[in-house]
């Protein structure tokens, strides 16, 4: 079936199958950051936004993004750059593959939380599952893109 | 589309990544080793860039999957493939019979393996639930689903050897095969199910133990646990130009693929080449070549390029996790508290295949008993193979099991002694300059276990938390503390090589066998390098690993790479200034003795005449018959210990008995810290696998010999709000035999969480746990016995 | 995996419920279990254009569209308002931020899963499902049915009355975004009491109390509503201590006799005997929350 759609703000029309789910579709589409950690929709790796909210793309049917704005890391490249590398002056991104998902969801924290306490980045966070860095660097890193303006005087 | 491309162009980007490394040593005093640069990888990893094996295969690729046993113990009798091999788009099918039958290991070690040769590609036995019994490669990924249904395989179902203690000697055999082999003296028996047993000693432990005021006798349960690395097992392969087969592989052993590649497939080591691009995670998993024999085998046999890409499900089942294992202790002191000797017995499992096993079990005893002064101890030991998934190289590497069970016993002898169990280890823990009976006699040249002991208790408040604080509303909070220790290096085996060249304009490429699989290795090395040779973190140019280019480096295991790949890079960096140097004096027309480099530039000492390092590299691409580049090896004649102390602050729920980790604390003596943002992080990832171990992570089979633990909604690594408060510190001590003083940091820092744990739970509740994970109902049925009193009666109804 | 050759969005609740008529259909919600089940389908029916996606609040009830996902629950002020952040309670601990924006409401209760978090805290309050066909049911009702019945219907809203009732939700897991190894919810109503536990590991189930002369009265089975305080078919299940005001010990038997209304089970995650266990600590906190809380309550009652 046909698909139209706005990925990384330009416009894509593909073929899909009906039960294509979007994080194949992206990644064969060249948004090779989005990456794949469980089948279970556990770990977070494969988040992407739709419409601006933070989605795991391993549970969206393709189908469903008709017409909708997607954005991976790929079309995020400014913001993932700044708030990147806040994680890897902490040394926090390690082996990276959970990365681009975590940031996607840093990215996506920010856009709906207004100035989040330690407890809330932790909560908002949590679908993001790393396996190298026992989390704290990422706080770290969180805290210090957060308040990079230095409003909070920390 | 997307892939590939920075917006804003790539420059902007290494300015500020510049600015911020160059901060990083100038905060340093300008040396590089010691200072918090960015990982040379970073910014393309937290960018997303396509750096990983599946990002980099070729659509062409066959899709790869195999056909796994639905029982624990069986013999193929019938294999029917006519019907799969229809299907459209199916390109190869593999069963039993099409394969190379010698055996051979999957482990990831130097030859000749200590780990027994027990394994074929597929054979005509399988030995657990989700052994492979035939290899599909298609076209798609439904072509092969479907052809996978349509394989008819009639097996005949043995009896099997599911509980560990049953496997010795048993009637069932797991290897009755008269070609399986053992290489190494292990005390190896396949008839009687043994993959290794062996025992060490040193003064009269029974003799001893009697006359000891106290003795703690108790038995402690480590399960299977999966490393749960991010990135799956996966590796594609193709022939190159001249017929070689290439695989890339997301694998912490580049030339030890080589080599089993070569074995499984019996085809000679010169065809094969391997390449490792970045990988997401390892953790020891990817130190057995758990899957690449499947897509490499297909493209050999097909000549086409073939891909796999392990579920996270058959990581789970059918991969190389940790070792199950028990261990008795029995731990003898007088009446003031000091330990007289040590007894430990460790019973592991290596499940279907050695991988492994062989090796893990030295360390549950060779890494915990010498953490103490004793006047005797022994360690005896079996590894036994039962019809579970293989056991392999998990962080820690048998030393997190032994070290969980001694420094467990170390805390209930203190409990039994009330005696606060820092002041019972103040009094008995191995200092600098001890020789370590139980560590192949080894003396502790470098340890600072002591600092690490005091910092630690300071850090964590422990004269006023221990060893409880009732909160007064139904939560009392307790202290935990354990130490660990763990090697750098396998002594008189590893290998660690680098080669380095001086290239035009006056850079380095340094060229690496070991795999930084996100520890950060190659960013280490390059600082090391650039001290070595006077330079900035940027002139160095690092690539790994590839087996065609890289040097032979026997991989990034066994906590080796900081200790022995960097002093390679030490060595390797001076052949090469000399070099330099000798070069330099034919241009300037002198002898090397009258030069000086200060990293830039070659001076004469008597004239002041001087040349550039970018002129010296740029004229030796012109009339000269010296290659400026070296390449060294490094092994070592020992294994010098990191050494650390960890303590835990937990809250339990008195009527649930929910356990919640409020904060963690660790000191680390790993030597000289090189990059102190990456130790660090290395140190808290460790530390939330270790709690993950100790409270969440559990394995647990069905009667049938199905793991139940299948997925991460069912395995429960910990996620950010399960991990309380990781802080982490440094004492460093100085390793004479190590690079800068440096010494290994992977492996120990996941082998507290565990004893600490469940001694802080136990301070507070009273609930002694010796079998991991320390569940909340494990918990509730210690301190309410009662709730549980009807259970066995009901069951028995 | 779950596969489809077909995907139809359809323009209204008749086309979609005709399509749905075949075995062949299935109905979509966020996908999360669907796409876990190893089963091949003709058809996808995506609910997605049916205005299904709302929260709406009038003066008697919310109404909750099936499309509505977890994430909103979680969020929407209004229902955490009038249920004292029940919905907050019972979602947030469900994997993670980008699974709840998926997720639905829908899903979750036409689901009728063991762990549903959902399902225990709508079953404590009053709260009706509608069917397309079926119309409108009490949830206890519906959820009490085997799925197979009501397989070819489309749950299209979920309703949650405004009847003042003050509610609270506790849990306990294994990690922090694991399910349930027991989920309570627990409510005081202007008749009494009800509660509802889940993952016992069985579907979640109903249980309400009143008190009438001493005596805890319980009625299984049926979901209650205020006009049906008044029917028959409570029985006397606990003789009380004192008056209810006592606190604790009514606590003690008022979760006793309410942990004792279900069965519980083993399975990977706990025994039955701890989750029994578990059931009744975590309801007697509840009851001592919810009696704090609504003391609390009435004084602003009386302010204002």
């Amino acid at each position: 079936m046909k698909l139209e759609f706005q990925l990384n703000g330009k416009a894509v029309q593909t073929e899909i199958q009906a039960d294509t789910l979007l994080l194949d579709l992206v990644r064969s589409l060249g948004c090779l950051s989005v990456k794949r950690g469980c089948e279970t929709s556990n770990c977070g790796l494969c988040t992407v936004m739709v419409e601006g909210k933070p989605v795991l793309s391993c549970s969206v049917l393709a189908a469903r993004v008709q017409g909708k704005r997607v954005f991976t890391l790929e079309g995020l490249q400014e913001e993932a750059e700044e708030a990147g590398r806040y994680l890897a002056q902490e040394g926090g991104e390690q082996c990276g593959y959970c990365s681009p998902g975590f940031l996607m969801n840093v990215l996506a924290m920010e856009r709906e939380l207004t100035d989040p306490d330690e407890d809330q980045i932790k909560e908002y966070l949590a679908g993001n599952l790393c396996r190298c860095s026992g989390y704290m660097s990422q706080l770290r890193a969180v805290k210090k893109y957060l308040n990079r303006k230095g409003e909070k005087g920390c | 589309m997307l892939t590939g491309r920075r917006f804003g162009g790539p420059e902007r980007g290494k300015e500020e990544e510049q600015k911020y490394n160059r901060q990083a040593a100038e905060d340093h005093g300008g040396k590089l080793v010691g200072a918090a640069v960015m990982k040379k990888d970073a910014m393309a990893l937290v960018t997303g860039r396509p750096v990983y094996t599946d990002d980099i295969a070729p659509r062409e690729c066959l899709v790869v999957k195999v056909l796994r046993s639905p029982h624990a113990h069986a013999l193929i009798q019938e294999i029917d493939i006519s019907a799969a091999e229809k299907v459209p788009g199916i390109q190869c099918i593999l069963t039993w019979k099409d394969v190379p039958q010698k055996r051979f290991t999957l482990a990831g070690q130097t030859y000749p393996e200590p780990s027994p040769y027990d394994r074929l590609i597929l054979d005509q036995r399988v030995r657990f639930v989700g052994d492979p019994a035939a290899i599909v490669a298609g076209e798609t990924e439904d072509a092969v689903d479907q052809a996978l249904k349509l394989i008819r395989v009639k097996y005949q179902v043995l009896d099997a050897i599911l509980d560990f203690h049953e496997a010795k000697d048993s009637h069932i055999l797991i290897h009755p095969e008269d070609n399986w082999r053992s290489l190494a003296p292990v005390g190896a028996d396949n008839s009687r199910n043994l993959c290794a047993s062996g025992r060490d000693e040193h003064g009269d432990v029974d003799g001893i133990l009697k006359t000891c005021a106290h003795v703690v006798d108790e038995t402690y349960h480590v399960k299977a646990n999966q490393q749960a690395m991010m990135e799956t097992f996966r590796a594609y392969s193709y022939l190159d130009t001249y017929g070689r087969l290439n695989v890339v592989s997301s694998t912490q052993v580049p030339f030890h693929v080589r080599r089993i590649l070569g074995h499984a497939l019996d085809i000679p080591k010169s065809k094969i080449r391997v390449i490792k691009p970045r990988i997401g995670g390892g953790f020891g998993a990817k130190q057995t070549a758990v899957m690449e024999i499947y897509p490499a085998v297909v493209t050999w046999m097909t000549g086409k390029p073939a891909k796999m890409i392990y579920s996270r499900y058959e990581s789970q089942i059918a991969s190389s996790p940790r070792h199950e294992m028990e261990v008795r202790v029995r731990l003898g002191a007088d009446e003031d508290g000091m330990i007289q000797a040590i007894d430990v017995y460790t019973l592991s499992n290596t499940g279907a295949y050695g991988e492994h096993g062989p090796t893990t079990v030295g360390l549950s005893g060779h890494k915990s008993i010498p953490l103490y002064r004793t006047k005797a101890f022994r360690f005896a030991y079996d590894v036994v193979y039962t019809n579970r998934m293989s056991a392999g190289a998990y962080r820690g590497y048998g030393a997190t099991q032994g070290i969980f069970a001694v420094e467990s016993a170390v805390n209930e002898l203190a409990d039994r002694l009330s005696m606060d169990p820092v002041a019972l280890r103040e009094k008995n823990m191995v200092r600098q300059g001890d020789v370590m009976p139980a560590y192949y006699g080894e003396t502790a040249a470098s340890c600072a276990l002591d600092k690490c002991m005091a910092r630690a208790a300071e850090m964590i408040g422990w004269k006023d938390k221990f060893p409880f604080r009732d909160m007064g509303n139904g939560k009392v909070r307790g202290v935990g503390v354990a130490m660990a220790m763990q090697g750098s290096s396998i002594s008189k085996v590893d290998v660690g090589s680098v080669s380095l060249k001086l290239n035009d304009d006056g850079f380095y490429v340094l060229t690496v066998g070991c795999t930084d699989m996100g520890t950060g290795c190659d960013t280490i090395l390059a600082q090391m390098a650039a001290d070595c040779l006077d330079c900035s973190y940027e002139d160095i140019v690092v690539y790994g690993t590839d087996t065609d280019l890289s040097p032979y480096d026997s991989g990034s295991y066994a906590s080796s790479t900081t200790y022995l790949t960097g002093m390679a890079v030490v060595k390797t960096c001076q052949t090469l200034r000399e070099k330099i140097l000798k070069k330099a004096a034919e241009y300037l027309d002198c002898t090397a003795d009258d030069l000086e480099f200060d990293g830039k530039v070659v001076r004469r000492l008597d004239t002041g005449a001087e040349i550039t390092l970018k002129d010296i590299g740029n004229r030796s691409m012109c009339f000269n018959e010296d290659a400026l580049s070296a390449c060294e090896s490094h092994t070592s004649p020992v294994s010098p210990p990191p050494f650390m102390t960890g303590m835990a602050e937990v809250e339990v729920d008195m009527e649930t008995g929910h356990v919640e980790l409020l904060d963690y604390v660790a000191v680390v003596d790993c030597g000289t810290v090189v990059n102190p943002n990456l130790a660090r992080v290395q140190t808290e990832g460790g530390l939330g696998q270790g709690i993950g171990m100790a409270l969440y992570e559990d394995i647990t089979y069905s009667q049938t010999g199905r793991m139940y633990e299948n997925s991460l909604m069912q395995y429960k690594i910990p996620t950010r709000l399960d991990v309380g408060r990781i802080r982490v510190e440094f004492e460093p001590s100085y390793e004479p035999t190590g690079p800068f003083g440096a010494k290994s940091i992977g492996e120990i820092v996941i082998n507290t969480p565990s004893p600490a744990i469940a001694s802080a739970v136990y301070h507070a509740c009273g609930a002694r746990i010796r079998e991991l994970p320390i569940t909340a109902e494990k918990v509730c049925r210690a301190i309410h016995p009662e709730v549980f009193r009807g259970e066995a009666q009901r069951k028995a109804d | 995996m779950f596969q489809a050759k077909e995907y139809v969005k359809p323009a209204s609740l008749e086309e979609a419920y005709r399509l749905c008529q075949k075995r062949s259909s299935v109905v979509v919600g966020g996908m999360m279990w669907l796409k876990m089940e190893t089963i091949r389908k003709q058809t996808i029916v995506d609910l997605s254009d049916l205005g299904l996606g709302e929260v709406r609040e009038s003066e008697e009830e919310f109404q909750i569209g099936a499309m509505v996902t977890l994430r909103m629950l979680e969020t929407d002020e209004g229902l955490n308002r009038e249920f004292d952040g029940v919905f907050k309670e019972c979602t947030r601990h469900i994997v993670g931020v980008q699974f709840r924006n998926g997720a639905t409401v829908g899903g979750s209760v036409y689901g009728r899963f063991g762990f549903s978090d959902i399902l225990t805290a709508l079953l404590a309050l009053d709260t009706e499902v509608e069917l397309y066909h079926g119309g409108r049911m009490p949830l206890a009702e519906f959820a009490a049915r085997p799925r197979q019945v009501t397989e070819r219907d489309i749950l299209t809203y979920v309703y949650v009355k405004k009847d003042k009732r003050k509610a609270a939700y506790l849990s306990e897991r294994r990690t922090s975004t694991d399910f349930p190894l027991i989920a309570c919810c627990g409510a005081r109503t202007d008749w009494g009491w009800q509660f509802a536990v889940g993952a016992r590991p069985g579907k979640a189930e109903t249980v309400s109390f009143r008190v009438i002369d001493g005596w805890l009265e319980r009625r299984t089975g049926k979901p209650c509503q205020a006009v049906e305080a008044q029917d028959t078919g409570w029985t006397k299940a606990a003789g009380l201590p004192q008056s209810e005001a006592s606190g604790d010990a009514f606590a003690e038997t008022l979760a006793g006799a309410a942990a004792a209304s279900f069965i519980y089970g083993t399975n990977l995650t706990g025994s039955g005997t701890y989750r029994a266990y578990l059931a009744k600590v975590l309801l007697k906190r509840l009851i001592l929350g919810l009696l704090a809380e609504s003391g609390l309550a009435e004084g602003k009652e009386e302010e204002r």
